[in-house]
């Protein structure tokens, strides 16, 4: 009798499970739909820029200069402007939210800036929407400011110009918080993706008793496991791509990185959150229970603890130490450097490395938890 | 002649399941041997320990205590390319094509890439599946997918096939073809375990091991099992209108552990071989010669004595009236699923107290049927009338008229036995002091009390199949529906079973029921063969032996009827095909 070959069975296993997922058009489904639904939900519902805000104004002077300082707020392009006579249906609407904030021009304004003695302007905002109001106010007031200055100027007046603080948001000159989003949606898209895809696959087995034929045959344990994570793990990166796709071509982000270095570390944190899901697979052995825990345990912390929606160094230091097993976290800079800044080996490195292990200490697991025996 | 299996003393328990149980000790104490070339049934009721047995045989379950040699080696050095392992329910990806199948288990289980070709064409020749190599395995009838997850289990010619229930929920002639199959896919030197829970397999056998509560209660060849009942078997002639009284007063009887009706003749076999069953109407016992089951159930016997049915004791008797209208009626019932036709054409009548079995192998048209006359299905033609409501326009009446057993449990397994029957109650309209009498009385006339608060996914399938029919008998139905209601229970159970519906039919209630075992189609007033979705045969079980023997040389028992019966329908069906297609 020849020493038979287990590479065979292995191999098997793999045809098997691709022909599974050509059969069943739900898996194509959550590879190609559900990223491209989750990048446009994230790149495009979410955004924590403030585009213009809806603002009233009432301009009781109705001089050249209050109308002047009006048709200013008009122009800028972080205010909406709805004016009005009278203020009352604008304290109304406030009220209502359909306006965020009312800039009043008091009577006289303009009388009192030819005469040297400005009045001030007065902006109501809802305090019960605390960022938006102090947005208002703080853009009124620049505002304002750069209005007077402009007023001075043309009436040949040296302004007494205050210091300005000339910022530079290097990586992302415009500070869109696209930019950062979008390589952190990608993140939690294949993390979702990535532990729903192979949570099904090992409960499906045990549920449907075809398990005991595969523990049956002469297949190694860790050659079975690989057997039928390979399939996803294509399907993962296949993902990615769509993710970037959309990323590069929907969005505009750029991509200042080489195809090796997103590879690398997109291949190294599928491995981890495949891992992930494989474990609640094989140790819950219930498909529903599996879903559940998979949704649960890949989304939350990845959307949470990742720094994705929150920075890491502002949460509290043992908030902190749990975010380091979250794999998200070692993907999201990664991934934002990749598309913003460029092939950073220095820190792609030692975040694929740390993701791999992760991956690798899941594999072991799965492999442990199926052991070789069905009870 | 080299040992294959070699297990001695062989020992296993699990933990308990769930809160309150005990642990489960599946097997004590259990030892047996099995040489080159030989076929060991291994026989038992539901929950002997069969399946943790062959998974131990198999190396998938550590015993306990005791050794397992597998070839010569002990179990957890065995090398798994030489041990075939079918596993219960076989193991098949259904969304899978029967090629696909193949391929994987025949590659997973290391057949060599040189001998893959000729050794898959073998396999599919075989199991006669050649035809089918495209369908997926799901859309099989139950007994192709027994014969193709057999293939795929000794894909490569292993020199142990371990059968876990291959013949279970096949009809007669599915039985024989995966017998014919067993032997031609076995090597002369290839030793089979055949696990079952049926007698007629272990009579194939070349011995036997009856399992009863995870311990060998008998080791050797089949025959032997029929001397435990030597001397307590007898059976009388009766008339047909008699049978199932006669039966029913003889099972009464202390003495009695098993009872049938066997062509035209009450069979009963007793405990002691001094007893003899009492003669209520001056015709006379007589001495037989033991079967195998007679002493199967006398190794099983639990000294239980049935005492007359209480739950058919709840029925109000409505004696049926000669001008009575039937209480269930199909007239020209047919179903279609696009090209497909699953059921042409099908009539027949139950009367009122008639228990009417409907026969045929797996994928016949049964099930479509049946589900057509419960409002399950809704006819593509045809009509019928189910306790007076009609089929097609009061479907909603005909559901709450009749009490239904499906095939598979169908209540809550997470629910506790209360839980479920309350809810089933408040189904079928049942509310506040109503609800609590019957529910009352059929905890206490099926012996569920027990069982009360426990979940009923961790109940004894025998248990389940109480809990079942007291939820089809609740709301007190005068037409009872039982679908394969008997499947993979013990013949204990079983017995149990038919004896509540011999005397719920006696109170005048309509039975239709579909059954793949002869001896309760036996059972039946009446019977309909339904084959490739045709009604073939109709009539009393006598009526259809007689057909049986005009048509084509045939046994004498109702089972060679029925495979006499389908055989030629099925060369009539291939005639007329071959001569439209000429």
């Amino acid at each position: 009798m020849t020493r038979l070959d287990p590479r065979g069975g292995a191999f098997a296993i793999l045809i098997k499970e691709w022909a599974q997922i050509w059969r069943d058009p739900s898996t194509i489904g959550l590879v190609v739909v559900l990223p491209l639904l989750l990048m446009f939900l994230f790149g495009s519902a979410v955004s924590l820029d403030t585009s213009a805000t809806r603002t009233g104004l009432v301009d009781r002077d109705r001089s050249a200069a209050s109308r002047d300082l009006a048709a200013t707020f008009a122009r800028n392009r972080y205010f909406a402007v709805t004016e009005m006579v009278e203020i009352a249906p604008l304290r109304q609407a406030l009220l209502e939210d359909r306006v965020r904030g009312i800039v009043v021009i008091p009577e006289g304004f303009g009388a009192g800036l030819a005469a040297g003695k400005p009045r001030d302007i007065q902006v109501i905002t809802d305090g019960a929407q605390p960022n938006t109001a102090a947005f208002v106010a703080g853009h009124a007031r620049g505002l304002l400011a750069q209005w007077s200055a402009a007023r001075l100027a043309e009436r040949g007046a040296v302004a007494v110009a205050p210091l300005t603080l000339n910022p530079r948001y290097r990586y992302n000159p415009g500070l869109q918080s696209r930019y950062t989003l979008v390589p952190g949606a990608i993140a939690i898209v294949m993390a979702m993706i990535g532990t729903m895809l192979t949570a099904l696959i090992m409960a499906r087995e045990y549920e449907r008793g075809t398990m005991e034929g595969l523990l049956a045959s002469p297949v190694s344990i860790p050659a079975l496991v690989a057997a039928k994570v390979l399939p996803y793990f294509v399907l993962g990166l296949a993902s990615t791509a769509v993710c970037v796709a959309v990323a590069v071509l929907a969005y505009d982000l750029p991509f200042k990185g080489s195809f090796p270095a997103l590879l690398l570390i997109s291949s190294t944190f599928l491995a981890a959150v495949l891992g992930q899901g494989l474990l609640i697979s094989a140790a819950t052995r219930s498909q529903f229970v599996s879903t559940q825990f998979a949704l649960l345990s890949g989304f939350m912390p990845s959307l949470l603890l990742s720094g994705f929606l929150f920075e890491i160094d502002s949460m509290p230091v043992a908030i902190q130490y749990i975010s380091y097993i979250v794999p998200a976290r070692y993907l999201i800079p990664s991934l934002q450097s990749v598309f913003l800044v460029g092939d950073l080996w220095a820190m792609f490195l030692p975040n694929a490395a740390i993701m791999l292990g992760i991956g690798g200490f899941f594999f072991y697991r799965v492999t442990r938890s199926i052991g070789r025996t069905i009870a | 002649m080299a040992q294959v299996l070699h297990l001695d003393s062989v020992t296993k328990s699990f933990a308990p399941s769930g809160r309150g149980a005990s642990p489960v000790e599946a097997l004590q104490g259990v030892s047996f041997e099995l040489a080159q070339g030989r076929i060991l049934g291994l026989v038992g009721p539901d929950a002997a320990g069969k399946t943790t047995l062959l998974r131990i045989c198999a190396g998938l379950v550590e015993p306990d205590a005791g050794t397992v040699e597998v070839l010569g080696h002990p179990v957890a050095a065995i090398d798994r390319a030489k041990v075939g392992y079918m596993p219960q329910g076989g193991a098949l990806y259904s969304e899978l094509s029967v090629a696909q199948n193949l391929a994987l288990y025949a590659r997973l289980r290391g057949l060599a890439p040189v001998l893959y070709e000729e050794r898959i064409a073998h396999l599919l020749r075989l199991t006669g599946l050649a035809d089918f190599t495209k369908r997926a395995a799901g859309r099989l009838s139950g007994g192709m997918r027994q014969k193709l997850a057999m293939a795929c289990a000794v894909a490569a010619a292993p020199p142990l096939m371990l059968l876990d229930e291959p013949s279970v929920g096949v009809d007669p002639l599915s039985r024989r073809e995966i017998w014919q199959l067993a032997r031609e896919l076995a090597g002369p030197e290839t030793a089979i375990v055949w696990a079952t829970s049926v007698l007629e397999d272990a009579e194939q056998c070349d011995e036997i091991l009856v399992l009863h509560e995870g311990r060998r209660v008998h080791y050797g060849p089949p025959e032997g099992l029929a001397r435990f009942a030597a001397g307590r078997c007898w059976s009388r002639a009766a008339a047909p209108a008699m049978r199932r009284a006669v039966l029913r007063s003889a099972l009464e009887h202390p003495g009695t552990i098993a009872g049938r009706i066997d062509g035209g003749e009450v069979r009963v076999a007793l405990r002691s071989a001094a007893d003899q069953p009492p003669s209520t109407d001056g015709t006379q016992w007589r001495s037989r010669r033991p079967h195998a089951d007679d002493g199967f159930a006398w190794l099983l016997d639990d000294g239980s004595v049935l005492g007359p049915s209480a739950v058919a004791a709840g029925f109000a008797e409505v004696q049926p009236a000669p001008g009575d209208p039937p209480a269930i009626e199909a007239l020209s019932l047919t179903k279609r699923y696009g090209d497909f036709v699953a059921a042409r054409e099908v009539s027949f009548t139950v009367a009122p107290g008639e228990v009417f079995g409907l026969l045929g192998p797996n994928g016949a048209g049964k099930s479509t049927t049946f589900r057509m006359l419960c409002g399950l299905a809704k006819p593509s033609a045809g009509t019928g009338r189910v306790a007076g409501y009609d089929l097609t326009t009061a479907a909603a009446e005909v559901r709450q008229a009749l009490g239904y057993m499906p095939q598979k449990f169908s209540l809550y397994a997470d629910l506790t036995l209360a839980a479920n029957l309350r809810f089933v109650a408040g189904a079928y309209g049942l509310t506040g002091g109503t609800a609590r009498e019957a529910i009352e009385r059929a905890v206490e006339n099926l012996a569920l009390g027990p069982f009360w608060k426990l979940g009923s996914g961790t109940l004894p399938l025998g248990v389940k199949q109480r809990l079942a029919l007291a939820a089809a008998v609740l709301h007190g139905p005068r037409v009872l529906f039982l679908d394969e209601p008997t499947s993979g229970i013990d013949p204990l159970a079983r017995r149990e079973f038919w004896h509540h519906i011999n005397a719920i039919a006696a109170r005048g209630v309509a039975v239709l029921v579909t059954t793949h075992f002869m001896d309760e189609a036996e059972m039946c007033d009446r019977l309909l063969l339904i084959s490739q979705a045709e009604p073939i045969a109709h009539g009393t079980p006598d009526e259809l032996k007689q057909q049986a023997v005009a048509k084509r040389t045939a046994g004498a028992t109702l089972e060679d009827a029925f495979i006499a019966l389908i055989a030629d329908q099925r060369e009539r069906r291939a005639l007329a095909e071959t001569a439209r297609a000429a």
